[in-house]
């Protein structure tokens, strides 16, 4: 079973995002369970959602305590949360910032965990700059393909037109592409 | 078909399919979405001949399904916590009138203290009201439960309640299987009431009866869910034959055959209850679970049945009776009436605090060690109960408790499990 | 799809009808009140357990049956708690000639929406749906349903059945109460006796505030005009509110044989005014055609005796006269 937290502030679309995963990966043919911590969201206030991957019936129901993968929407929550509470050695985290992990504040941090499987990318100012609107989650999620390599592009487009109306679905994809793009290129720079 | 979908979402297909005539309901969390998406396929003619009235309140929205009902039309609403208290008159109404009206609830914690979360609290204060209450362990169970549910309420006359935990459940997208119209159509028939308003053949319905006759209409009711107790397991059988898949039914075992240490629960947490068995079988632990999804009328043999061998058993609840422990513990402890066994009740999940794996691991491996209390309260917060109680003992006027709590706690924002 | 149903009713007998509605035999066919009609559905059949001289059971009986004969015989009625649904339903038995239903005593303006929703989806339209109660289910505990009701403009006549108290309960205050009455929980004693002054809710206008089809008020005094009423409001579809003001007897300490000439009396007076309305907006009323001192309408009644004493309460018998001249001129009465 493959374990996603995301983190965010409400009204970013963490719990979308999360809903996505799960539909991006039942296209794939597998299982895939997504929830929200929080009901009832104040704009503005820390949010989580949880995903979880696998290839037989999923029963548990707790929270997701020891992701494979954390995605943070949101920066500014990096000093305010534990975020990465339970986070396994060899997990993987995509940050949407433009700045590196040093740069935030977490070169110390990260000296625990798999370099290859850190990642920041730009994911609003991708967002702002196909859709128009500071929405990053598609993006994330594209970006998140290319890390983890847990769905296919084609499998989180998909998704991605189930949630959204046709013309904003498109931009979202497009989005999501460039995020994809983004991160391969730096994970083959690494590998390079 | 298969989707992935939200759980409300998947639950109100289900019931599209059912060919719902009237559907009447009041928005409460969690249980809006449910109303919302029927809304919305109501308003683009997708359900057909349908009414859906937007009520005033929970009061208001059972009592229109009540007229509803009673005049015919296969009826469905929606509520949680607060919203059931508050149609709680109308609730007792519709089951002594006898009224097949089908109603979800969306499991929430009734306050005060005010929370949306999920636990059992609102349906347990409706269980001796004469309805028939069912859990679902899954979103696929609960979409499933509903078609059960409109036939179960018509052949029997009694309306159901299908129980679903808000937000583990209704929040969550899985991958379901949403039967098509003509598979519903061939397992639910139309609605063919046993008692109707018609101006060709007047009837009178909702005398005053005295204490001449009272008793022996309270008997009936009783009467009829026990022949429930017969009806849900046929109904799971019919079910399983058209749609391929075992759903519902009064209990489902699991790995208990040669358990000394069985877990009894209601609902979703089953589901992290199997993980946990699965990782204590594999070392060598002999423990299962028994998950009861009939709750009304309580199926005291079956659960005998799955029970009486084992050593111990654990009751996990959602749900407190104030005062004394545990509610479905002691439905539990009269079906094994004349049994002797250890017997626990663990009270979890309140107001939506997540049950873990390993606490339940934890839990149960102490269970098996005989070293639990008669009642325990799962990850209670010791520090907090005890610096609450000095708090209090030390003025006269020492404020809200709930707030103070919070308080101590700091943001709880920032809290994962 | 309007057509009369042979319904198997019990004959009105020529005792039900009287000496009164004989006379209708003056008039041309077409004027004579339901009542007078020896084939009324009689939908409130005798055998009903009412006190004698319930205005309640009069005022649904009228009600009723000229609802009975707009909707050709297609009605079904809810009812809510109280007088009229304990009398006419004393299990096993049942007066009700027609498809009745009892639920509870705040929701019947909601169990008679849903009603009408399930005939609207059966195609059962011509099936019209009426919602009944008394003052304390509908002014009071009744009324978020009702304005919900109003709201939505559900299909339903509602008829409240007013006599300004819970009387099935033995008689205590709601808020349609008058002022200075007494009943058990004001209680004729003490600094200000029977109901103060100051407080109540004028349900007719707040029907009216919903800007719903048809709002009328009427009285058991005036059957031609209560039975034009219903009559009239049976012909308009969506939400439709009717008020009767209905002597009790027992409740208001007076005599039986007195119940129409004290409705006649609370009319005359200008203490109940009697208009209609629609969409918010008066669209008639009745005069007064003798203007009566309220004091000619109060002293028949013992639930007003404090006021009456030796010495009377002058200045609260004026502020009676005060409400009910100021009937007169809102609602244009003389």
């Amino acid at each position: 079973m493959f374990q996603v937290r995301i983190h965010g502030r409400g009204g970013q679309g963490v719990v979308s995002g999360a809903e996505m995963l799960s539909v991006a990966a039942f296209q794939e043919g597998r299982y895939a369970q997504a929830f929200p911590s929080f009901g009832s969201e104040r704009m503005g206030a820390p949010v989580m959602a949880f995903c979880r991957i696998d290839d037989k019936e999923i029963r548990l129901r707790e929270p997701v305590l020891e992701p494979d993968a954390l995605i943070i929407q949101d920066p500014t929550l990096l000093h305010q949360v534990d975020l990465f509470k339970g986070l396994r050695s060899n997990g993987y985290m995509l940050i949407n910032s433009t700045r590196g992990f040093a740069e935030l504040g977490l070169a110390e941090f990260v000296r625990g965990f798999d370099g290859g499987r850190l990642r920041t990318v730009p994911a609003t100012e991708l967002a702002l700059k196909h859709v128009g609107r500071p929405v990053p989650n598609a993006a994330l999620l594209g970006g998140f393909a290319a890390l983890s390599r847990q769905i296919r592009l084609e499998s989180l487009a998909a998704a991605i037109r189930e949630k959204f109306p046709r013309v904003v679905a498109e931009k979202n994809i497009a989005a999501a592409n460039e995020a994809h793009a983004l991160v391969s290129r730096s994970m083959e720079a690494v590998l390079a | 078909m298969l989707k992935q979908t939200e759980g409300s979402r998947a639950i109100a297909e289900a019931i599209a399919a059912c060919r719902p005539e009237v559907i009447c309901a009041y928005p409460i969390t969690p249980q809006t979405h449910i109303v919302e998406a029927l809304g919305e396929m109501a308003k683009v003619q997708q359900l057909g001949n349908c009414e859906f009235i937007n009520v005033e309140s929970e009061f208001a929205a059972l009592s229109v399904a009540i007229g509803a009902s009673a005049a015919g039309a296969r009826t469905y609403t929606a509520t949680s916590s607060q919203g059931l208290l508050f149609m709680a008159e109308a609730v007792y109404n519709a089951a002594g009138l006898g009224l097949p009206i089908v109603m979800t609830i969306g499991n929430r914690a009734i306050g005060a203290p005010i929370n949306i979360w999920n636990d059992h609290s609102d349906s347990m204060s409706m269980r001796d009201a004469g309805w028939i209450q069912l859990y679902a362990e899954n979103n696929q169970e609960a979409l499933d439960l509903h078609i059960q549910a409109f036939r179960l309420a018509e052949e029997l006359s009694c309306p159901v309640m299908v129980c679903v935990d808000g937000f583990i459940l209704t929040h969550a997208y899985d991958r379901v299987d949403v039967p098509g119209q003509s598979e519903v159509d061939s397992f639910l028939p139309p609605f063919e009431p046993r008692q109707i308003l018609d101006p060709s053949e007047p009837i009178s319905i909702g005398a005053m009866v005295g204490p001449e006759a009272f008793t022996e209409v309270r008997y009936l009711a009783h009467h009829k869910q026990l022949r429930a107790l017969k009806l849900i397991p046929q109904l799971s059988s019919a079910f399983k034959a058209k749609f391929g898949r075992a759903s519902g039914g009064l209990t489902r075992s699991y790995r208990t055959a040669d358990a000394e240490t069985i877990v009894v629960a209601l609902g979703s947490v089953n589901g992290t209850i199997q993980e946990v068995i699965d990782e204590m079988r594999d070392g060598g632990a002999k423990i299962g679970s028994l998950s009861i999804c009939s709750f009304r009328p309580f199926p005291l043999t079956a659960v005998r049945d799955a029970l009486h061998r084992a050593k111990r058993v654990v009751v996990i609840e959602k749900c407190l009776a104030v005062g004394l422990g545990g509610i479905v513990s002691d439905g539990v402890r009269k079906a094994l009436s004349g049994i002797v066994l250890k017997g626990y009740t663990v009270i979890a999940g309140l107001g939506g605090r997540a049950i873990t794996r390993a606490s339940l691991k934890q839990l149960f491996e102490d269970a098996a060690r005989d070293e639990l209390e008669q009642v325990t309260f799962l990850d209670l917060n010791a520090d907090i109960v005890q610096h609450e109680l000095e708090r209090e003992a030390k003025s006269r006027r020492p404020g809200p408790t709930a707030e103070a709590i919070l308080r101590r706690m700091g943001t709880v924002a920032s809290q994962i499990g | 799809m309007e057509r009369e149903t042979a319904i198997e009713m019990q004959p009105v007998k020529f005792y039900q009808t009287g000496t009164f509605t004989v006379g209708n035999r003056l008039l041309a066919e077409d004027e004579r009140s339901v009542q007078a009609n020896m084939d009324r559905t009689n939908s409130l059949n005798s055998g009903h357990r009412a006190c004698q001289g319930c205005g309640e059971a009069l005022g649904a009986r009228y009600a009723i049956d000229a609802a009975m004969r707009a909707a050709h015989n297609q009605l079904i009625a809810v009812n809510a708690t109280g007088c009229l649904e304990v009398f006419s339903t004393p299990y096993p038995e049942t007066s009700w000639q027609i498809p009745w239903i009892h639920s509870l005593f705040g929701n019947t303006a909601a169990v008679a929406a849903g009603i009408a929703a399930a005939l609207r989806v059966k195609g059962r339209r011509h099936v019209r749906v009426i919602a009944q109660g008394g003052d304390g289910g509908t002014t009071d505990i009744g009324f978020g349903c009702l304005s919900g009701m109003f709201e939505r403009n559900d299909d339903v006549l509602y008829i409240c059945y007013d006599n300004e108290a819970y009387m099935n309960t033995g008689v205590q205050r709601s808020s349609a109460t008058p002022a200075a009455a007494r009943t058990a929980t004001t209680p004729a004693v003490g600094h200000e006796p029977g109901n103060v002054f100051g407080q109540g809710k004028n349900v007719p206008l707040i029907a009216m505030a919903h800007g719903i089809p048809y709002v009328a008020t009427a009285s058991v005094a005036n059957l031609r005009d209560l039975e034009r009423k219903v009559t009239f409001a049976m012909g308009i579809d969506g939400a439709r509110y009717i008020h009767i003001h209905v002597p009790c007897p027992l409740g208001w300490g007076s005599l039986p044989a007195d119940t129409i000439r004290i409705a006649r009396l609370a009319v005359e007076s200008g203490l109940f005014p009697l208009f209609e309305a629609e969409h918010g907006e008066i669209t008639g009323r009745t005069k007064v055609r003798r203007k009566v001192p309220v004091d000619d309408y109060l002293q028949l009644q013992k639930r007003f005796a404090h006021l009456l004493g030796d010495p009377p309460e002058r200045a609260r018998l004026a502020l009676i006269q005060a409400i009910a001249d100021r009937n007169i001129e809102r609602f244009g009465l003389l």
